[in-house]
């Protein structure tokens, strides 16, 4: 019991975090047709950034400061660079952003060093919000909770009630007709792939001190958002919320079950001591996103809630 | 409207051109692949050049998809991966003289290497290869990182983190052959580098061939006409696959060792921008790409810390710039120089190349200063003499300065250039 509530609580919290990057993908694929590679790229780089003003000032200005600067990068890049590329079709599009992750982790390492830096949770959350069978839960990890269901309901508020969510759907479908309605498409491609970028950045800044700020941040994180987002149905924000906190608890739950294949499977004549039967459950859990990845695509290749086929 | 048309126009080229433009560049690439040992080259230039042929086969089996079929593969390397897994695995087979692998000669690996890699593709292949574009090139990624995990997860196939290493000394000579010292293994080498130029050369030529660039540029219509575009992207997957397993089996005589982290994203990304900084519109692209990578991948990385970047801004630079890459500057260049308009050309050429050295000057010296700023040792860059500290104001003007001279000297021949063509 114990193990189940700890593994549903930080599989959700987990969850919320690749959601909260999935979901910026989402948008920036619906609009362009494109997936952004470099989008954990971001997420990295809201880390740093949040690690570097609160040097200078404190937390809390830099989970404000952070997430916007990082979509104001995120506006540059697609204002000088994808702009440019995209008439050449989405293959010279996703090289693009390929490239630009290569280039931004670089610029890190430049910036930040090699190694992980000291990006310390606040001190005002850096206590033991309650105590569960006898186990202490950090309350930094329930902060990274109401933050990430705040933006989600600030995202969901944005886009279905008000006048520049109606347009920014529009935009995703009927470009051109937005385009005739006086509106400056472009304009809002613009907008949307820094929001989508912020909303990366702010995912780092909250998950950075969670997890580990490292430059290898991204090449970790990158490849699990692509399966959130495939795995949701490319394009569907509802899709990438259930497939994050699918993905979430399948990982998080996998990781604190020590049986190992034999156990499972040794009714089938599996031995402890043969070397698949001896692969723990654990040791299975980074693979677990890619092998969903895989079944989901055979068995449906839309994707959990995707209309379009993958 | 009565007399119709009853001559046809030759277009089918005549055997001389057919000689010239398929059989000679080959005969050439022999010979220098022949020439080059009487150069006697030093044991690492030697390393380097066995490096650049592994490299060409394997570019070459990755544009077979991307170039040829229009599939953007993030995980060529599981191929190659495999491919050389499996050798190292006949080779060790062979040491150990088990069955019949005791008469296996060292020097067929990378037949092996081709079967193991086209089984691979036909398994890989079968889910991944339904749609191209975008929905492809994920599926490759998840494909890779799982391959990639697997490959840390069964040792006794993988060997873990320390890999399979093996001898290439072992097994029956074959044309006296025995692949002890480096220049044995060049010979070896660029014997199946051939291979592999004219078997994926002879591939363009095939139907199969023919049907996977049809299928690049419109698959409707080539369901039209009959085929199955899926089908015809999954067998030219199986043939990538195999290729990619060819360069594999050069690798493991080459090197001797392949750990798990030859499966991974990194060797597949490197092998992407190789292709793609070479061209991936022509059939010598990648093997221009592989052939400057593996230098600079080799060399650069002894002269500055800052190498990967630079090959990060190279490869940004040609998917923006020059989609054409390497290979569409050298035949663009080639054609003017055959045509006669250089004198037209020459001003705007002129002006570009001085543009773009200055942004070179520029992104150098800024990429320089901020390593050893990075670092913290102290160090200043000093090239010819100026010492360009990160603090002094020199530093920036040689930053700033040919930069926005630069910016502006190219952006002035692109508008002059827009305009006579509009």
């Amino acid at each position: 019991m114990e193990t189940v509530v700890f593994a549903v609580l930080n599989g959700v919290i987990y969850g919320l975090l690749l959601f909260m990057l999935s979901s910026g993908l989402t948008l920036i694929f619906s609009m362009m047709g494109v997936l952004n590679f470099a989008h954990a790229s971001f997420y990295m780089l809201g880390a740093y950034f949040a690690y570097t003003l609160m040097e200078g000032s404190n937390f809390w200005i830099a989970l404000f400061i952070a997430p916007v600067l990082v979509g104001l990068a995120g506006m540059v890049v697609e204002r000088y660079g994808l702009r440019k590329v995209h008439a050449r079709g989405h293959v010279a599009e996703l090289l693009f952003t390929f490239g630009l992750a290569y280039l931004i982790d670089e610029v890190v390492k430049i910036f930040w060093g090699r190694t992980a830096v000291n990006y310390k949770v606040p001190e005002l959350l850096d206590f033991p919000l309650f105590t569960l069978y006898g186990a202490q839960y950090p309350a930094y990890r329930i902060f990274i909770l109401l933050v990430a269901i705040l933006m989600l309901v600030a995202l969901w508020y944005l886009l279905r009630r008000t006048r520049a969510g109606l347009i920014i759907q529009a935009a995703l479908t009927h470009p051109h007709m937005v385009g005739h309605l006086g509106h400056n498409v472009p304009m809002i491609f613009m907008m949307v792939f820094g929001a989508g970028c912020a909303l990366a950045g702010l995912a780092g800044v909250i998950g950075g001190n969670y997890f580990i700020t490292d430059p290898a941040m991204a090449v970790q994180m990158g490849p699990i958002v692509f399966v959130v987002v495939v795995v949701g149905g490319l394009g569907s924000l509802e899709g990438a919320f259930i497939a994050a906190m699918i993905i979430g608890l399948l990982q998080t739950s996998a990781v604190s079950i020590n049986a190992s294949l034999a156990d499972i499977f040794g009714f089938l004549g599996l031995a402890g001591t043969s070397e698949v039967g001896g692969i723990t459950i654990a040791s299975m859990a980074p693979m677990l996103p890619f092998l969903l990845l895989v079944v989901v695509l055979m068995v449906r290749p839309t994707g959990l809630m995707g209309d379009r086929e993958v | 409207m009565t007399d119709m048309t009853t001559t046809y126009v030759d277009l089918a080229p005549s055997r001389a051109e057919k000689f010239r433009q398929r059989v000679l560049p080959m005969i050439l690439f022999a010979l220098a692949l022949a020439v080059i040992p009487l150069f006697g080259p030093s044991r690492s230039t030697l390393t380097l050049l066995n490096h650049m042929g592994i490299n060409i086969v394997f570019a070459l089996s990755f544009n077979m998809l991307l170039g040829r079929a229009g599939m953007l593969s993030f995980g060529h390397a599981v191929y190659l991966g495999l491919g050389g897994y499996f050798c190292v695995h006949v080779m060790n087979w062979i040491a150990a003289d088990t069955g019949i692998w005791g008469a296996v000669p060292i020097f067929t690996m990378p037949a092996f290497g081709f079967g193991a890699g086209a089984l691979a593709g036909a398994v890989i292949g079968w889910p991944s290869c339904r749609r191209a574009g975008t929905p492809f090139a994920m599926i490759s990624l998840g494909v890779a990182e799982l391959v990639a995990a697997a490959g840390f997860m069964f040792d006794s196939l993988f060997g873990g983190e320390m890999g399979i290493s093996a001898d290439r000394m072992g097994g029956p000579e074959f044309l006296g052959l025995s692949l002890g010292p480096l220049n044995e293994v060049y010979w070896y080498i660029a014997f199946w580098t051939f291979v592999g130029v004219v078997g994926t050369y002879a591939f363009t030529r095939t139907p199969l061939g023919k049907l996977s660039e049809a299928t690049r540029d419109n698959p409707e219509r080539v369901e039209f006409v009959g085929y199955n575009p899926q089908r015809v992207r999954y067998l030219v997957f199986i043939f990538a696959g195999a290729f990619a397993g060819m360069a594999g089996g050069m690798s493991a005589v080459q090197d001797e060792i392949f750990t798990p982290e030859n499966l991974s994203l990194v060797p597949s990304g490197a092998i992407l921008i190789a292709a793609y900084v070479g061209g991936i519109r022509y059939f010598t692209g990648p093997i221009m790409g592989a052939i400057v990578m593996t230098y600079m991948g080799s060399n650069l990385s002894d002269y500055t810390a800052g190498w990967l970047l630079y090959l990060g801004l190279m490869f940004v630079g040609v998917v923006m710039f020059v989609p054409d890459g390497i290979a569409g500057v050298v035949y663009g260049t080639w054609d003017v120089l055959r045509s006669g308009r250089l004198n037209e050309v020459a001003a705007g050429w002129a002006i570009r190349l001085l543009g773009l050295a200055l942004m070179a000057v520029s992104t150098i010296t800024l990429v320089e200063v901020a390593f050893r700023w990075s670092d913290g040792y102290g160090e200043v860059f000093e090239p010819f003499g100026l010492e360009l500290a990160h603090g002094s104001p020199l530093t920036w003007v040689v930053i700033v300065l040919p930069f926005v001279i630069g910016a502006l000297l190219l952006r002035r021949v692109a508008r002059s250039e827009s305009e006579v063509t509009s």
